[in-house]
């Protein structure tokens, strides 16, 4: 590297900056053979909304979607990223790759950049090998969970709790702790989630796209929020 | 994630020359300064001490004892972010292979990475020597490991715990490149009340059942006094046929066992 160019980088010292915060929030939860993904679509920068549709739910297989949150130019890297290499087993294997496979290279391609981390709080969700609903969710280097419902985003805070108490039933009396939600219970409850953290939440709003993904496929759905 | 607060910390890092291009091709180096840590330091919060924008999962009581009947591991289940609890349900124990274990302390990616890594290491010496690996050597190979990081950021403070040939085997690993043989350790933000309770009822003639009622009571305590810790207690006891999954207890219904014997 030249000095000149040495010189140009320092003088850019302490103003460039590589991370923006987008917003939106991204939910998903998993049922015995279901699951559910949403994900608002508003993407803004401060105060400003830069657009009020832009997907965050990116399809990896047909039995496995992507949902992100934090800086959208590194989440739909990341999820290209991972479609790139699911297409590249599929290539190699004559298999699809499923999706426990995916949530560990997800994981790893991750741990790649940690040095310099995609800022994305990314959830992995859709259909197990067996058939079974699951959910990945992640921080941006790579520390994967599987769990059984997650919401990451500007309105993680608002919805999490919400879904412990309705999903989870944490804090219920005299509650049957092996009572799995209906495909439709879970399908209304993210709605509700969204409706609700579009009152209290400024990144949160605009379109919400809910995808259902069962035996039969993925099935898609977009609602209105609020658009204040 | 708020807004108003999150770029307070930024400080500029020059874009990229590949001075400190790593050894490793599998790392992406393009944000890497003359400072080998400026970047991850001041954009990476993997200790709680910073408003960085990236808030890594961290905290943590972890801790694992030699007795006569073999070795004890206990670790809360907490992942906290800034001041948001992550997760209450992390597997802080990181089952390397049916002889060996590791415990999770500090940034949980970076534990878990290089945990994953050592079990792939570990597999390869039982291929190549067509016998176990031993303890010493498997923290010796993470430590090494982790080691050549050294500087840039990298979070971890695990113990690695097993049987092999000598017998029970315990090691503390961290980031900094530490690595120490003990009997007795406890690792995280909670260590510190974990081992008030260690130090008043160990003894290595323990019987398993007082083993694990100690480590219980030591986690319990932990995550009592330290709000970076709770969730639940998950335990492992190792044995000369490797290790084996006591339980997962909620901290929540423990409370209530130790209110009564306090009366």
């Amino acid at each position: 590297m030249s000095t000149e160019i040495q010189n140009a980088a320092k003088s850019h010292a302490g103003r460039w900056e590589p991370y923006v915060d987008n917003g939106g929030t991204s939910l998903a939860i998993a049922g015995p053979d279901f699951c559910i993904i949403a994900s608002d679509t508003r993407q803004s920068e401060g105060y400003s909304i830069n657009t009020r549709y832009d997907s965050k739910v990116h399809q990896i297989t047909d039995k496995v979607l992507f949902a992100t949150s934090g800086y959208s130019a590194d989440g739909k890297k990341l999820a290209e990223n991972i479609k790139i290499q699911a297409e590249k087993y599929l290539d190699k294997n004559d298999k699809i790759i499923q999706a426990p496979s995916i949530a560990q290279m997800t994981s790893i391609i991750m741990y790649q950049k940690r040095f310099f981390p995609y800022y994305v709080f990314p959830i992995l969700a859709g259909l197990d090998g067996e058939g079974k609903g699951c959910v990945f969710s992640y921080d941006p280097v790579g520390n994967m969970e599987r769990v059984g419902f997650q919401v990451y985003g500007s309105a993680s805070a608002l919805i999490q709790p919400f879904l412990d108490n309705q999903v989870g039933l944490k804090h219920q009396e005299n509650v049957d702790k092996n009572r799995t939600l209906s495909k439709q219970e879970a399908f209304d409850l993210a709605i509700d989630s969204f409706t609700s953290a579009t009152e209290r939440d400024i990144y949160t709003g605009d379109y919400l796209e809910i995808y259902t993904v069962d035996s039969t496929g993925i099935h898609k759905e977009v609602r209105t929020l609020k658009f204040d | 994630m708020s807004f108003g607060k999150v770029f307070k910390s930024s400080v500029g890092v020059k874009p990229s020359s590949h001075l400190y291009g790593l050894d490793d091709d599998i790392f992406d180096d393009r944000s890497v300064s003359e400072q080998p840590a400026e970047f991850s330091n001041s954009h990476i919060d993997v200790k709680s001490q910073k408003d960085s924008l990236i808030k890594l999962a961290h905290g943590t009581t972890t801790l694992a004892f030699k007795f006569k009947n073999g070795i004890i591991v206990a670790t809360d289940s907490r992942a906290t972010s800034g001041n948001i609890i992550a997760s209450q349900t992390v597997k802080k124990v990181i089952e390397i292979n049916p002889y060996l274990l590791g415990t999770m302390a500090g940034g949980a990616a970076d534990c878990s990475y290089w945990e994953r890594e050592l079990g792939r290491r570990c597999r390869l010496y039982e291929l190549a020597n067509k016998e176990r690996i031993s303890v010493a050597a498997a923290s010796k190979l993470l430590s090494n490991m982790v080691y050549s990081y050294k500087g840039m950021g990298l979070s971890m403070g695990t113990m690695i715990c097993g049987w092999d040939k000598k017998g029970p085997g315990l090691f503390y690993v961290d980031s900094e490149g530490q690595r120490l043989r003990g009997d007795l350790f406890s690792v995280g933000s909670g260590s510190t009340f974990a081992y008030g309770i260690l130090d008043t009822g160990y003894k290595y003639d323990l019987e398993t059942a007082d083993a694990i009622e100690l480590a219980r009571r030591a986690i319990y305590h932990a995550t009592h006094r330290d709000a970076y810790s709770g969730g639940y207690i998950r335990m492992y006891h190792i044995k000369e046929e490797g290790w084996e999954f006591i339980g997962l207890e909620d901290v929540g219904e423990l409370y209530y066992k130790y209110a009564e014997e306090s009366k």
